[in-house]
């Protein structure tokens, strides 16, 4: 489903071109659930946000569902992002002008895979039930972060990529948020690429790559 | 310390430039546009000053008969010799080509020392100058303008006169002005001579008045100065906003920086201090600018005001500026007090800051609803003083107090009002991407609303004046058309030559109608008092607003008299009062008509009662009705058997281009006014959206992330701003027309004393709402264009960790 072969991505900084990604080539299934960690600094942002079709890669493949998206134009990486990719960053993200209902219903609408009932579920089980009618300036860290897990899960896409989503948040409810997007990722069946630098949380997933010196080991 | 601070707090400016331009543009354009009508008005001022001072008037007291009219020369004689010091003045105005000058005639040798201008003084050519031909002393440009006017005696350059007056000898006056023998007042020398027989006794006709110290100009010119005050400051406001919230972005933006500054220990009324000190340096730099355009905006409109002060008051003000150093100051103490204004409120707030106040730049998303409605519940207070105003209030400063209240009461609703749609327009929304644009538009609001304010204004003044001017210009040429009725005007220039005219026409036109005429004082003003003929010329066409039925018999009768509207608008006298006339016959007020233009009160009552009342009155004019076609063979006929000269004879259309030319200066410089605010409107809101752009950012990625191209927000960025000018326009149409009727119903009455029906001109406003659509998306293109020319890494910045 993701697959990416001998990714190169450079940065040009204040001394030149700053190489980040040096030859990266990782696989993640339907179903897959691998952590991503590394030290700080050490690109894991940058490739995830090249596998969500964000930003371009410098050299290598990157295949999405058997597509190669690294030569593909702007909207067409729009569309793949609508469809096919969900995104859960560190800082949540959402959307501050919409209402939490909104918010949820959000990515799943744009990609015209909305779908009520299961909506409903997520925001029961996710604890967001009450909640519907607040802004997202109105809610805690954790509410957010679980308004974030449900809108790319209501969208039901086939890979999810998380960026530290549990960095934010305190140990306790870090965990708990975790544990209910494991369960539900588990129930939609969908392949997970998750950035964490820690090792306990890491532990919990299927696989672990680490990125150092821009390569994988 | 200080210093440090001082270059920590600068350092902003040079991370910000388009903060640090739109802070100095909007200030100086504020400035200039209020700098520019001042210089206007300032001059103005000074030329009346000048021309209440000619022959010392302003500081010399009068003798005058009490019906204002001319007195024999036997009476100043009389005064002379029994030891009164007095020296005569005959006034007059002579036509030429449009232009209209004031003769003055004057006895140099009689005249208190200091009273003639200076070249009169030194040409010391008595035997020249008085004649005759005699010689006459002007501006130089007066001279150009009157060159080959005829009877006028030959012009010598005197720098020091004021423009449009003519000084000679008093005889050469006399005979120029066909008032052979006749004097309009005497001039009081200050130092009389001891006891000589009282004026009583010598002169019982005559009057003694106070000196004159304003110019009848000056006196009825001074609404049209109020109007352009207002304008000119509807400007400033509009740039202020501009102003405002520029510094009140680079105080939030700076907020970490202040509560470092203040952690390391620098008090608060330091910080409050090195603040206000860069707010007057920017203030001086803005200002200096401002004022400098300032003088280039009145430069190029001067001479259109100067146009349409002496066609609408036959007010004279040179064409060309001088640079007043009270003028110039006054531009830069309103620039620093602006400035000051606009920073008040932030620099009130950092006042207050607790030093531990969360550094976060305060969101602007949130559409503080307490904010809304206190601004609501201020703009309702605000409407209610406008309707106080409205209902109780007299006069042009109560009519001023109503606009600026209502301007400022829809200013302040706009946010809420536009709030309001776009909540609706959210509910009722099904897709997706258009629920989160409306959304999304209405969290812009608060960022945006006084940008949209200022639009309001300057689309609101838009349509209010421009439905104003073209009501008054419908008005205007229809009331042009029946006014002007007769198709041929004839000026003779003697007596004789008048009574033969008269004879000589009638058997070759329809009729000859006198238009005679006198000048005196009537309820304390002196107002001008015609005689018509009883012919059906008159309840044919003349425009009569309300009267008795069988009024034009009461004229014909000798029993009744018409006033204009300026004097029944004045409040003075109605519908059946009795009206005193100078000299002291009363007549019957039996109708009231539309007189534009015309800044001064009129009376007509019959010809044939003016001529018994006043003998003396000029009889040299007549109106000609008359088969067009048969014009021009008149006009030759006239030429060959009489030898008038062209001054003398002007025919219908002549007079209407004159006077509509007139009139279309007289608004010449309220359109450029109104464009120069759009334009500043349409400023604040590019500065605005740039600003907002960066702040925007974090709201967009996570949008841009989900699935939809950076070209398609930048689309998107470009529908909302024009969305938000349209809807802005949609709220200035009704604001707007409101406008338009308080200037036609309050304003014009209390300035000009007529009040004009409105009309309204949809297809203006379809144009205007295109003009602000276009403005809004221009405003925002730049935005738009470098959203979608944004490289990925700097949208994904927002999601990096370290924020
Ligand atoms: N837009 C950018 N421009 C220049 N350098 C960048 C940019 N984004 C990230 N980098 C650099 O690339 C490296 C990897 O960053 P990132 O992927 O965010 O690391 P991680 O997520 O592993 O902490 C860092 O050294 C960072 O400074
Ligand atoms: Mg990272």
């Amino acid at each position: 489903m993701l697959e990416l072969c001998d990714i190169e991505k450079s940065y040009i900084g204040g001394t030149g071109r700053v190489p980040v990604l040096r030859g990266v080539s990782l696989r993640v299934g339907p179903g897959e659930t691998v952590a991503l960690t590394g030290e700080s600094g050490s690109g894991k942002s940058t490739l995830l946000h090249l596998c969500a079709g964000l930003d371009l890669p410098d050299a290598g493949a990157l295949c999405l569902q058997g597509r190669d998206i690294s030569q593909t134009d702007d909207s067409t990486r729009a569309r793949l992002r609508r469809g096919t990719v969900g995104l859960v960053f560190q800082q949540f993200n959402l959307i501050p002008s919409l209402d939490v209902a909104a918010n949820l219903a959000f990515q799943a609408r744009l990609a015209g895979r909305h779908d009520p009932a299961w909506q409903a579920t997520l925001a029961v089980r996710l604890g967001l039930d009450g909640l519907l009618d607040r802004y997202p300036e109105q809610l805690s860290g954790g509410q957010q972060q679980r308004v974030a897990i449900g809108r790319t899960l209501a969208a039901k896409p086939a890979l999810i990529l998380a960026d530290e989503p549990t960095g934010n948040l305190d140990e306790e409810t870090g965990d708990a948020v975790l544990e209910l997007m494991l369960a539900l990722v588990a129930e939609t069946g969908a392949g997970l690429l998750m950035v964490t630098h820690s090792p306990r949380l890491a532990a919990r997933l299927g696989r672990r790559a680490h990125l150092k010196g821009g390569r994988l080991d | 310390m200080r210093r440090t601070a001082l270059s920590a707090l600068l350092s902003h400016w040079r991370r910000h430039p388009l903060q640090l331009v739109s802070v100095l543009l909007g200030l100086a354009l504020a400035t200039a546009l209020w700098s520019g009508v001042q210089a206007i008005n300032t001059e103005a001022r000074a030329s009346y000053a000048r021309a209440a001072g000619i022959l010392a008037q302003d500081r010399l007291e009068r003798l005058q008969p009490a019906d204002g009219q001319r007195f024999p020369q036997e009476v100043y004689v009389s005064l002379r010799r029994a030891g009164w010091a007095v020296t005569p003045v005959v006034e007059g105005r002579v036509f030429h080509d449009g232009h209209g000058v004031i003769v003055l005639g004057v006895d140099p040798l009689t005249a208190p020392r200091g009273a003639m201008p200076g070249a009169v003084r030194a040409g010391g050519d008595f035997a020249t100058f008085l004649g005759p031909p005699g010689l006459g002393y002007a501006a130089p440009r007066t001279i150009a303008e009157m060159e080959g006017a005829e009877g006028l005696p030959p012009l010598s350059p005197a720098p020091d006169m004021v423009p449009g007056v003519v000084m000679m000898d008093v005889g050469v006056a006399q005979r120029l002005l066909r008032a052979e023998g006749q004097m309009d007042r005497l001039l009081l020398s200050p130092d009389q001579p001891k006891g000589h027989a009282p004026l009583e006794t010598v002169a019982p006709e005559l009057e003694r008045h106070p000196p004159q110290a304003e110019v009848d100009a000056a006196q009825l010119s001074g609404s049209f100065h109020l109007n352009l005050t207002a304008f000119g400051f509807l400007s400033f406001a509009v740039g202020l906003f501009i102003v405002h919230s520029a510094i009140g972005l680079a105080f939030e933006q700076r907020r970490p920086l202040f509560r470092t500054l203040r952690a390391l220990g620098l008090p608060v009324k330091t910080l409050v201090g090195l603040l206000a000190a860069e707010v007057v340096l920017l203030a001086l730099l803005a200002g200096l600018a401002g004022v400098g355009l300032g003088y280039a905006i009145a430069a190029v409109l001067l001479p259109d005001v100067a146009a349409s002060l002496r066609g609408l008051y036959g007010a004279v003000v040179p064409g060309s500026l001088t640079l007043r150093p009270e003028w110039w100051l006054g531009g830069l103490a309103m620039a620093l007090a602006g400035a000051l204004g606009a920073a008040g409120q932030s620099l009130w707030r950092l006042w207050r800051l607790p030093l531990l106040a969360p550094a976060q730049p305060r969101a602007w998303a949130r559409a503080s609803a307490r904010g809304l409605a206190r601004q609501g519940a201020l703009a309702i207070l605000l409407a209610l003083g406008a309707l106080a105003a409205g209902l109780w209030g007299r006069g042009i400063v109560a009519g001023f107090v109503l606009l600026g209240a209502m301007l400022l009461a829809a200013a302040l609703a706009l946010p809420g009002v536009l709030a309001l749609l776009l909540a609706g327009a959210e509910r009722v929304s099904r897709r997706v991407l258009t629920h989160w644009f409306w959304a999304d538009t209405r969290q812009q609001l608060p960022g945006l609303s006084l940008a949209l304010m200022a639009l309001l204004l300057a689309l609101s003044a838009n349509i209010g004046v421009g439905t104003m001017v073209s009501s008054f210009r419908l008005t205007f040429t229809g009331w042009l058309d029946q006014r002007l009725a007769s198709e041929f005007y004839a000026t003779a220039r003697t007596r004789e030559e008048a009574r033969a005219l008269h004879d000589w026409l009638l058997p070759r036109s329809d009729a000859v109608l006198p238009i005679w005429h006198i000048e005196g004082p009537v309820l304390g003003q002196r107002v001008e008092i015609y005689g018509v003929a009883d012919h059906r010329t008159y309840p044919d066409h003349w425009p009569i607003l309300t009267g008795e039925p069988d009024l034009w018999q009461s004229l014909a009768k000798g029993q009744g008299a018409l006033i204009n509207e300026q004097m029944w608008r004045r409040g003075a006298v109605k519908l059946g009062d009795r009206l005193t006339l100078p000299g002291g016959a009363g007549r019957r007020i039996v109708g009231v008509y539309s007189d534009y233009g015309n800044p001064r009160g009129q009376v007509i009552i019959g010809v044939d009662d003016l001529v018994a009342l006043y003998p003396e009155v000029d009889r040299r004019r007549f109106a000609v009705r008359i088969d067009p076609a048969r014009l021009s063979a008149l006009r030759k006929d006239l030429i060959r058997e009489f030898g008038l000269p062209e001054d003398n004879m002007i025919d219908q259309a002549r007079v209407k281009e004159i006077s509509l030319k007139v009139f279309e200066r007289t608004f010449a410089v309220t359109a450029a006014l109104n464009v120069l605010t759009m334009g500043v409107a349409g400023f604040a809101m590019f500065t605005s959206l740039l600003t907002l752009s960066t702040l925007r950012l974090p709201q967009l990625a996570p949008v841009w992330a989900l699935g939809l191209t950076r070209r398609r927000l930048a689309w998107l960025e470009l529908l909302r701003a024009a969305l938000l000018a349209v809807l802005t326009m949609a709220v200035a149409l009704p604001v707007g027309v409101l406008l338009a009727w308080v200037l036609l119903t309050v304003i014009n009455v209390a300035a000009f004393g007529w009040r004009l029906p409105m009309f309204l001109f949809p297809g203006d406003w379809l144009w205007l709402s295109g003009l602000a659509l276009l403005a809004g998306a221009l405003a925002a293109a730049w935005p738009a264009w470098r959203l979608a020319r944004i490289a990925p890494s700097g949208l994904l910045k927002v999601f990096a960790d370290e924020r």
